[in-house]
């Protein structure tokens, strides 16, 4: 039943996550998060990684501005929204937005502004990056389902 | 009691059911996830309060719940795995997870409310963290916390719940106490107006632990098979354990080898286990039924 079209795209998404572990991008715990998945719960991965871009959407806001507000930047707030990120990007396996938010939170224990400045931009790439290639691991995904003609509800990136 | 209810074909009352605390949405849905996995009853909250409304905590009172003298009799049927009861401290709660670090009230001020509560102190409490703390780990073992885990926490984490849940369930069972039996016993000695108390939970979640011990040789993962026949067979046979369920009992009970040092808790409990293999712990069917 499977053709040689869903083959390839398994293998693309297999060359595509072996590349984010090798770039330090995903770690295993996002294996774990695939393990959970099941046919009782088929859309496990992606529901939980659409709420982490939504919650991290939400904290790389509020950490940006957090810093634009020169007078009083609160930085017990912006540890306190590190954490948070921190914790989720370690709950889903990513690695390098979690290790960016380290040093952030050293930053922002220090009251270093400009440091903290430097590591938001560092953060909000890497963060952009790490969506695209989600993004592309659920479209690599998606389309193999389809094609195994197995019909999961679809779920809008 | 119980083969009663079986027969008409209840479902799903014989699973353990877990109250898991995190502000974390993600993590909340992580959490639910893998007890779901390992066959386990989940209900999520957010905070620490709404934790204790959950579990009837009722702070001016902290005496024995009340227990119509019927509920004996009613079991099951009338029992809420998924509703709130404010009314009275009747908690069906088998393990409470918490995280550690949460706003308002910590994973470690739950800890002290659920073991200073009478009603509810004997609910196993595990806590869990993104940061390893040794402080913070000793503090939280040593207030009663089974267990803390390291975040992102793995379903080889949850694999060491059911142990403490089958403990708690077990201890119940035996309305007559030893030294062994109180691998806790430093903390939480039982006072006798706790017998009412226990012989309720004993005799609800009695069928839970023989169902579970039952089906522990299969993976933990797989939903265990309609039990219904067991649950006659035990009602209407007076069991002493069998070899094989002796084992299957200490290797439950056997605790893996910690993350972190418990030694006290889980050296009592090994001590209590080895010595005495034939004691029934299973005395408590003949004496309820």
């Amino acid at each position: 039943m499977l053709g040689f079209g869903a083959d390839r795209l398994r293998a693309d998404m297999n060359r595509l996550l072996a590349l984010l572990f090798h770039q330090g991008i995903l770690d295993e715990q996002f294996l774990q998060l695939q393990q959970l998945q099941d046919e009782s719960s088929p859309n496990f991965v992606s529901e939980v990684v659409n709420i982490y871009f939504q919650e991290s959407e939400r904290l790389l806001k509020n950490l940006r501005a957090l810093l634009i507000e020169r007078e009083l930047t609160d930085y017990k707030k912006m540890g306190n929204h590190l954490n948070q990120l921190m914790g989720s990007s370690s709950s889903i396996g990513a690695n390098r937005v979690r290790n960016v938010c380290i040093a952030f939170r050293a930053n922002s224990e220090q009251n270093n502004r400009a440091g903290c400045l430097g590591t938001l931009e560092v953060l909000e790439h890497e963060y952009c990056y790490l969506k695209s290639k989600l993004h592309e691991l659920f479209q690599i995904e998606q389309q193999r389902v389809l094609g195994a003609g197995v019909r999961y509800p679809m779920h809008q990136n | 009691m119980g083969s009663s209810v079986a027969a008409m074909g209840m479902v799903s009352d014989s699973k353990f059911h877990v109250l898991a605390v995190d502000d974390s949405v993600i993590d909340r849905k992580l959490i639910e996830r893998l007890l779901k996995t390992s066959s386990f009853q989940v209900t999520t909250v957010d905070s620490g309060s709404k934790a204790l409304e959950f579990l009837g905590y009722d702070p001016g009172n902290n005496s024995i719940p009340y227990v119509s003298p019927s509920h004996h009799h009613h079991h099951h049927h009338h029992h809420h795995h998924h509703h709130h009861h404010h009314h009275h401290q009747e908690v069906d709660v088998n393990l409470v997870i918490t995280d550690y670090c949460m706003p308002g009230m910590t994973g470690y001020d739950l800890l002290k409310k659920i073991k200073g509560s009478k009603a509810l102190r004997n609910i196993p409490v595990v806590i869990m963290s993104s940061e390893n703390v040794p402080a913070r780990i000793n503090r939280c073992l040593e207030e009663g916390a089974e267990e803390f885990f390291l975040k992102p926490v793995r379903l080889s984490d949850v694999n060491r719940l059911k142990p403490h849940m089958l403990k708690t369930k077990l201890k119940c069972d035996k309305p007559e106490r030893t030294e062994e039996d109180e691998p806790d016993s430093g903390s939480q000695p039982q006072a006798p107006e706790q017998q009412h108390h226990e012989q309720h939970e004993q005799h609800e979640q009695h069928e839970h632990g023989q169902e579970e011990l039952r089906s522990q040789p299969q993976s933990q993962q797989v939903p265990t098979p309609p039990q219904d026949q067991d649950q006659d067979r035990l009602q209407s046979v007076p069991v002493l354990p069998t070899p094989q369920q002796e084992q299957e009992q200490l290797q439950l009970l056997q605790p893996t080898p910690p993350q972190q040092s418990n030694n006290n808790k889980r050296k009592a409990m090994e001590d209590g286990l080895s010595p005495d293999r034939t004691r029934p712990r299973y005395s408590g069917i003949t004496t309820m039924v």
